[in-house]
């Protein structure tokens, strides 16, 4: 099918600013279902609140758009209830791990089969420009006149020390490693989670003097490697790109069809 | 089939009524009072091939059930006081989504975590506005096992009938007391499934668009209908929207398809209320304690009579008026500071003939309190 085919058209144009990443984020996600064949009715997305959130309105897929920071319980319903749909959660970084960080390392340690998609523009858009938990000390948001202090998690780091089994960190930039990525992610059995550097131009950008769409994608080239390139070794500040983890463990859904055929045995014995 | 009887706690008929209802999925946070519920729950449901699941915390509990209500499944959660007061974010979710579920709150004392493991009556409002906006409610309640099986199995018919949350608020007294309860067998109390559409694949269906009787057919997700779904204001088709018109009716919409169908939703109970000079209102265990007085009173040749709400939200007005008509007096007897007392007071003629007889100390109200002010209302000292 035509990428345009998983498409709500009625419900153009979308919401996101001139120059936001997260388009190229929708547009990299289809391409990736695309090429896996996946039938539209079998997949669900969840999202929560916020620019990235809205994505799941422009998708042709039974979408629910949620609250804020809750979207992986909504979608750990949903799978436990149906286990052969397929789930995936986009997230902005403050809905995934300021408000929705609980969820996010639960959902982790479980190792259901989801897929969370954590869109990272290092601000909260929609609430016009403040910090998040990973803008990062010494840069500048509304609430963060002078510059942050606060640390910033590592997301490929805390996903993997929660326990999920698919780790992974892509950029806007790398549109076909994008696609790539997320198709591996979402065939992966278990939680998996990828890591876009999505640019936002109007609020980041703008506040952080990094220029403009262009600019700010330009960056995530210079500044990312492929992992374990051996630039890492002249320049440790790189950030390294690509598959993190992957690994088999048992999946949450499949391990409790365990402990329900074991008890309907138990209750035909009885 | 022959009926079972069973000896069993007020959670645990809570239990048995929703695997009765048809119970596919629970996830749920541990708290006192509530636990047993879950406890039951996490035995009970897999031989059913049903799904328990314990969550991080309680916002994601209600959260999950209403990702598995939205799949298709029938769907709860168990809670107390301040686990229901991290749902209600969630229960404002449901309620704007037309997601059916039910959320059991076993009520303990507050504010904050107050006082876990006595009884209070503390969450009739919480019920009510705890969650922001304006919206319809549907709270139900009993005051005894056998009740609380039934009001279970009501509140699944309902959640599936209106689509939307309905919260259960039992007692610790009820919650934790064993008595005996009376299985119903399959088929001898109704149930209800959610209307599903009958639009087929490839035709337009429009998930957010009420038929004429307010009712609005689901689609189950992993059906073949796709829609979204958002606790926005959305139009028709479930997109967003923040056009005037369609908020107003959406808003009109979620509160008329309950409160016009009132008299189908609120229940209440009366006993000796015909020639009653003197009218109790009560609910949950407390209304036990009325029902001996109002006994041993009429032994005595006095006139007092028993309203048992089983309906708290919306509040049963009419059923309140109707009982109170002719009385001398209304005495609404709560373990509160009075959060069913104000609503007596709109429903009746005469206000300032309603009194409240309340214990808010975490101590069960005994049929002494009663009538220590009963005395004073009939003028014979204390």
């Amino acid at each position: 099918m035509a990428v345009k085919d998983y498409i709500r058209s009625r419900f153009f144009p979308h919401i996101w600013c001139p120059g936001c990443g997260h388009g190229i984020v929708l547009g990299g996600l289809l391409r990736a279902v695309d090429g896996l064949g996946i039938p539209k009715n079998d997949i669900v997305m969840v999202s929560g609140i916020g620019c990235s959130s809205r994505i799941s309105g422009y998708v042709d897929f039974h979408t629910l758009h949620t609250l804020h920071g809750r979207a992986l319980a909504f979608a750990t319903g949903v799978k436990l209830s149906r286990p052969e749909l397929k789930l995936i959660v986009p997230m902005g970084d403050g809905d995934a791990l300021a408000i929705g960080g609980n969820h996010f390392i639960h959902a982790a340690r479980r190792n259901i089969d989801i897929t969370a998609i954590v869109m990272n523009n290092r601000i909260y858009g929609m609430t016009g420009g403040q910090f998040s938990p990973l803008t990062g000390p010494g840069l500048k948001a509304t609430t963060a006149p002078g510059g942050t202090i606060d640390p910033m998690f590592d997301v490929a780091e805390l996903a993997r020390a929660a326990g999920a089994t698919f780790v992974a960190r892509t950029t806007t930039y790398h549109v076909r490693e994008m696609s790539k990525i997320l198709a591996r992610a979402i065939s992966h059995k278990g939680f998996s989670v990828v890591e876009i550097f999505s640019q936002c131009p109007t609020y980041f950008g703008r506040k952080n003097k990094e220029g403009g769409a262009v600019e700010m994608m330009r960056r995530y080239k210079e500044i990312t490697v492929p992992v374990g390139s051996p630039d890492l070794q002249d320049n440790p500040e790189l950030i390294e790109r690509g598959v993190f983890v992957d690994r088999q463990m048992p999946e949450y859904c499949e391990e409790y069809d365990k402990i329900v055929r074991q008890a309907m045995e138990r209750a035909a014995q009885a | 089939m022959s009926r079972e009887t069973v000896f069993v706690q007020g959670n645990e008929a809570c239990v048995e009524g929703a695997l009765y209802a048809g119970l596919d999925f629970f996830a749920g946070y541990p708290i006192t009072p509530s636990t047993e519920i879950a406890e039951h729950l996490a035995a009970r449901l897999p031989a059913r091939g049903g799904r328990f699941i314990q969550m991080e915390d309680e916002i994601a509990s209600l959260c999950a059930i209403i990702g598995a209500s939205q799949a298709g499944k029938k769907v709860m959660t168990a809670t107390s006081g301040p686990g229901f007061s991290l749902m209600q974010e969630a229960l404002g979710y449901a309620v704007m989504a037309e997601i059916p579920c039910v959320i059991a709150s076993v009520m303990r004392g507050g504010p904050s975590t107050g006082i876990p493991t006595h009884v209070s009556q503390g969450d009739v409002n919480q019920a009510r506005w705890g969650t922001h906006g304006d919206h319809a409610v549907i709270c139900l309640t009993a005051s005894n096992h056998q009740d609380v099986f039934a009001m279970t199995v009501e509140a699944f018919n309902m959640a599936e009938t209106y689509r939307t949350p309905v919260i259960l608020l039992f007692d610790e007294v009820v919650g934790h007391m064993r008595e005996k309860l009376v299985l119903p067998v399959p088929g001898e109390l109704p149930l209800t499934e959610r209307l599903r559409t009958q639009v087929k694949e490839g035709v337009n269906y429009h998930p957010y668009l009420p038929r004429e009787d307010g009712r609005l057919p689901m689609s189950d997700f992993g059906g073949v209908h796709r829609y979204n779904v958002t606790g926005l204001f959305h139009d028709m088709w479930g997109f967003p929207t923040d056009n005037p018109r369609i908020v107003r009716d959406l808003m009109r919409h979620l509160v008329d398809k309950i409160e016009t169908n009132t008299a189908q939703v609120c229940k209440t109970k009366g006993f000796f209320l015909e020639d009653a000079e003197y009218v109790f209102v009560s609910y949950g265990s407390s209304a036990r304690t009325v029902r001996q007085v109002v006994e041993e009173r009429r032994l005595f040749g006095e006139r007092f009579g028993l309203l048992e709400l089983q309906t708290l939200w919306p509040f049963p007005q009419e059923a309140v008026r109707e009982a109170c008509a002719r009385a001398r007096c209304v005495i609404v007897v709560e373990m509160n500071l009075g959060q069913v007392v104000d609503q007596v007071k709109l429903a009746v003629d005469r206000s300032d003939d309603v009194f409240l007889v309340n214990r808010y100390d975490g101590v069960f109200i005994a049929p002494e309190d009663i009538m220590n002010l009963m005395r004073l209302i009939q003028g014979k000292g204390v």
